[in-house]
């Protein structure tokens, strides 16, 4: 938990010495309390208070990266239960299982649909992130062959080694000494041959308990054997408790500064039916995993879950914005209807929507206003006759049409005037002040 | 060293609202914690499913949702008693969008005539919509309050335009009444506060923040729902305690990724199922978020969406 000023100056030596840039002892406590200075400028403070000031100005939930290279994952960091409160730091990764009781084709299989899975959405690259293969067989062999396998067909992809099983772990994890894989299975029975073997392997270690007692037990025994980059799983399986664990783990680190727990969690969510799996990844993305285990990666569950997974994690204070350019819905022909919006995504998603409501094939030539809505853009000048014709001229739109119209929204039809005459050639139509008048009006033409 | 839990204790809580008459009737709502929150206090009811028919075929609906209605959805009533029978629906939604002006202009009477077939067919609750059209939809459903009249119905949607008259003709009719707002908490408390001024009664309504899709805004939905579920939980703000709707269906089964086939973008995988998972992924959101009744379309995704609501509580 951060301290206050007051709490870090009665840590300080107090002498005024001035030796750190700031007048007084308080003043630099203040700009610690801030984060706006470091503890290391002060030449005489004790170890002692180092090292309080040092956990006390840690994030409450640790920054851990797993994996190594481009593909690498950021996890932990978070400082909030509600993402209307402030950005959710770094999105849930999602990673597949593959058994070590599969074929080497059916394993590399797995590999390159991890590999195939990377998509591009509203700008954005979204993949599934990690490859999980588990020691389900219990055969130290099979774990390391099935790893091998990922090793050599997937080998940029971050990978988790599940095992409880100490020399497989070991014989496994090896493989990916300098990837920075997450070594899963560290317990009661075996935390110490585990953590000695992550130690080795600079790998980090995955906290499997049974309950939460036993959870915040393991990790402290565990920080004590020297590894600090820690992913916890209570042992929940079901929704509706890892709702519960999740939620209780978020809430002791953020608001009670409970470093038992403050690390990154996975989830592990494998059912037989897929989309069912899909349904709960989803209440994972909402509710506070980092890493998600599913048993298959379709396509079409893919996509819904890092779409949902993008929005949950968008800035809920930067209004989100589509991209300029002039958006085709349905098969617009030269004579179809071509109307003008702003990119602020709302007013993209509810005017593209009514448009489609209408079944008219038109063109949306979007501009952008950095994210602001019509009327904000247009207090704002950044949606003004001059800049319209701008972008209209410069869009090349004016090619594919057989008339030079554009639908003007209803609120801006003050512009319309100004528009013609800097638009030579072109007519500007008023159109409606509310989308949902769209189909009408698109009707009545 | 054991866990401590940091539970919490909320002041407010969230109205139970009952829909339907005799054995069939349902109950949403009524818990005093967030969505699925039952380790620190009462969740008494489960979230409700309602399956959405409309007065006249659904042609314009993708193929993958249309075709599982193929046989039934030619007449409202065959419609509801396939839900209610085969489907096993807790609840169905009956959208009178066929009386749109732009649409097929149907009359109120032809929309009562509807209504009533429907109850007179089954037994579940219903929730009778208008086609959203603020001006229509005051006659409409003025007229379909009175014929459904004690089978304690939800009527929707009252909007800021429009939920004087269609507010008193749900009180005079003991009908529960929508309330819906676009995306903002302070409408959505202002549009409460404007309804019970008129002496409908606040444990009658139910609150519509307005759906949007999974990667169309659902953000915003999410966040409007969470805050208001808060507000009605820690603040104990009594304008914000109705249960809350999710109108999942309408708003997925529009957009690009229900709709576009396999062949033209590969990458989006299979069709069938990545509309099914959009409706069901984009309900699961919302009931997250504090979505006590949700409207959805397409079985699959309904079956999927009460397997993890059975998870859930």
């Amino acid at each position: 938990m951060a301290l206050s000023g007051v709490e870090i100056f009665k840590l300080l030596p107090k002498t005024n010495c001035k030796k750190c840039g700031s007048p007084t002892c308080l003043a630099f406590a203040m700009k610690l309390a801030q984060r706006q200075a470091s503890i290391d400028a002060c030449p005489d403070v004790s170890e002692e208070a180092k090292k309080i000031l040092g956990e006390a100005s840690a994030p409450p939930i640790r920054p851990i990266t797993f994996g190594a290279g481009e593909k690498a994952v950021k996890m932990g960091e978070e400082t909030v239960l509600f993402r209307h409160d402030k950005k959710f730091v770094n999105p849930s990764a999602f990673a597949v299982e593959i058994k070590d009781t599969l074929s080497e084709d059916e394993i590399a299989k797995v590999c390159q649909q991890v590999i195939d899975s990377e998509i591009d959405r509203v700008g954005q690259k979204l993949r599934v992130d990690a490859i999980m293969i588990s020691n389900v067989s219990g055969d130290a062999g099979k774990l390391e062959a099935a790893a091998k396998v990922v090793a050599a067909k997937a080998a940029a992809v971050p990978v988790i080694i599940s095992t409880t099983n100490p020399p497989a772990a070991e014989a496994a994890v090896k493989l990916f000494a300098d990837k920075r894989p997450i070594l899963y299975g560290a317990n009661t029975s075996n935390a110490d041959a585990m953590a000695a073997i992550a130690k080795a392997n600079k790998a980090v270690l995955g906290v499997a308990a049974n309950g939460l007692d036993e959870l915040s037990d393991l990790t402290e025994k565990i920080k004590g054997f020297g590894v600090e980059d820690l992913v916890l799983d209570s042992g929940a399986r079901k929704a509706k408790e890892i709702i519960e664990h999740n939620t209780l783990i978020r809430r002791a680190a953020i608001k009670k500064g409970n470093k038992a727990v403050g690390y990154p969690v996975i989830n592990f969510m494998q059912r037989e039916d897929s989309l069912l799996e899909g349904l709960l990844t989803g209440v994972g993305v909402a509710k506070y995993a980092s890493i998600i285990v599913m048993s298959s990666i379709e396509k079409w569950k893919n996509l819904a879950l890092f779409t949902l997974r993008q929005n949950i994690y968008t800035d809920p204070q930067v209004p989100m914005q589509v991209e300029q350019k002039i958006y085709h819905i349905g098969e617009p022909k030269p004579e179809s209807p071509l109307f003008i919006t702003t990119n602020f995504s709302l007013t993209y998603f509810i005017v593209s929507g009514e448009i489609e409501n209408s079944k008219v094939a038109s063109r949306l030539a979007v501009m952008d206003c950095e994210g602001l809505s019509v009327l904000t853009a247009w207090a704002a000048g950044k949606f003004t006759a001059s800049k319209i014709a701008q972008f209209i001229q410069e869009s090349g739109v004016e090619k594919d049409v057989a008339n030079k119209e554009l639908i003007l929204p209803g609120y801006v039809a003050i512009l319309s005037g100004a528009l013609e005459e800097k638009l030579p050639g072109w007519k500007i139509t008023v159109g409606p002040r509310e989308a949902n008048t769209i189909p009408a009006f698109l009707k009545t033409r | 060293m054991a866990f401590t839990a940091p539970k919490e204790t909320y002041s407010g809580k969230v109205y139970p609202v009952t829909i339907g008459t005799g054995d069939k009737a349902v109950t949403f709502g009524g818990e005093n914690v967030l969505p699925f929150h039952s380790f620190e206090g009462i969740t008494p009811s489960r979230p409700v499913i309602a399956i959405e028919i409309q007065d006249v075929p659904p042609a314009d609906w993708p193929d993958t949702v249309r075709k599982p209605y193929d046989a039934v959805s030619s007449d409202p009533v065959t419609w509801a008693k396939f839900c209610q029978d085969e489907l096993k629906a807790k609840a169905l939604a009956l959208r009178l969008v066929g009386t749109h002006p732009d649409r097929e202009n149907r009359s109120p009477a032809d929309a009562v005539k509807t209504v009533k077939d429907v109850l007179a067919a089954v037994q579940v609750p219903l929730i009778i919509l208008g086609s959203n059209h603020a001006e229509k939809d005051t006659s409409v459903l003025v007229a379909v309050a009175e014929a459904a009249k004690d089978k304690n119905c939800i009527i929707g949607k009252a909007q800021e335009a429009n939920y004087k008259t269609i507010a008193a003709a749900s009180m005079a009719n003991n009908h529960k009444l929508i309330a819906m707002s676009e995306l903002d908490i302070n409408l959505s408390k202002q549009l409460n506060i404007l309804i019970t001024q008129m002496g409908f009664d606040k444990e009658k309504i139910i609150t519509d923040p307005m759906c949007s899709a999974l990667g169309y805004g659902i953000e915003y939905t999410y966040s409007v729902m969470e805050r208001i579920r808060l507000a009605a939980l820690t603040q104990n703000d009594v304008t914000m305690q109705q249960p809350l709707l999710g109108d999942v269906g309408m708003y997925v089964w529009k957009i690009k990724e229900a709709s576009a086939p396999e062949a033209d973008l590969p990458q989006w995988g299979a069709l069938e199922e990545r509309g099914i998972a959009w409706e069901a992924e984009t309900a699961t959101a919302l009931l997250i978020a504090g979505a006590g009744l949700l409207i959805m379309r397409h079985p699959r995704a309904i079956k999927e969406v009460e397997n993890l609501i059975d998870e859930l509580v």
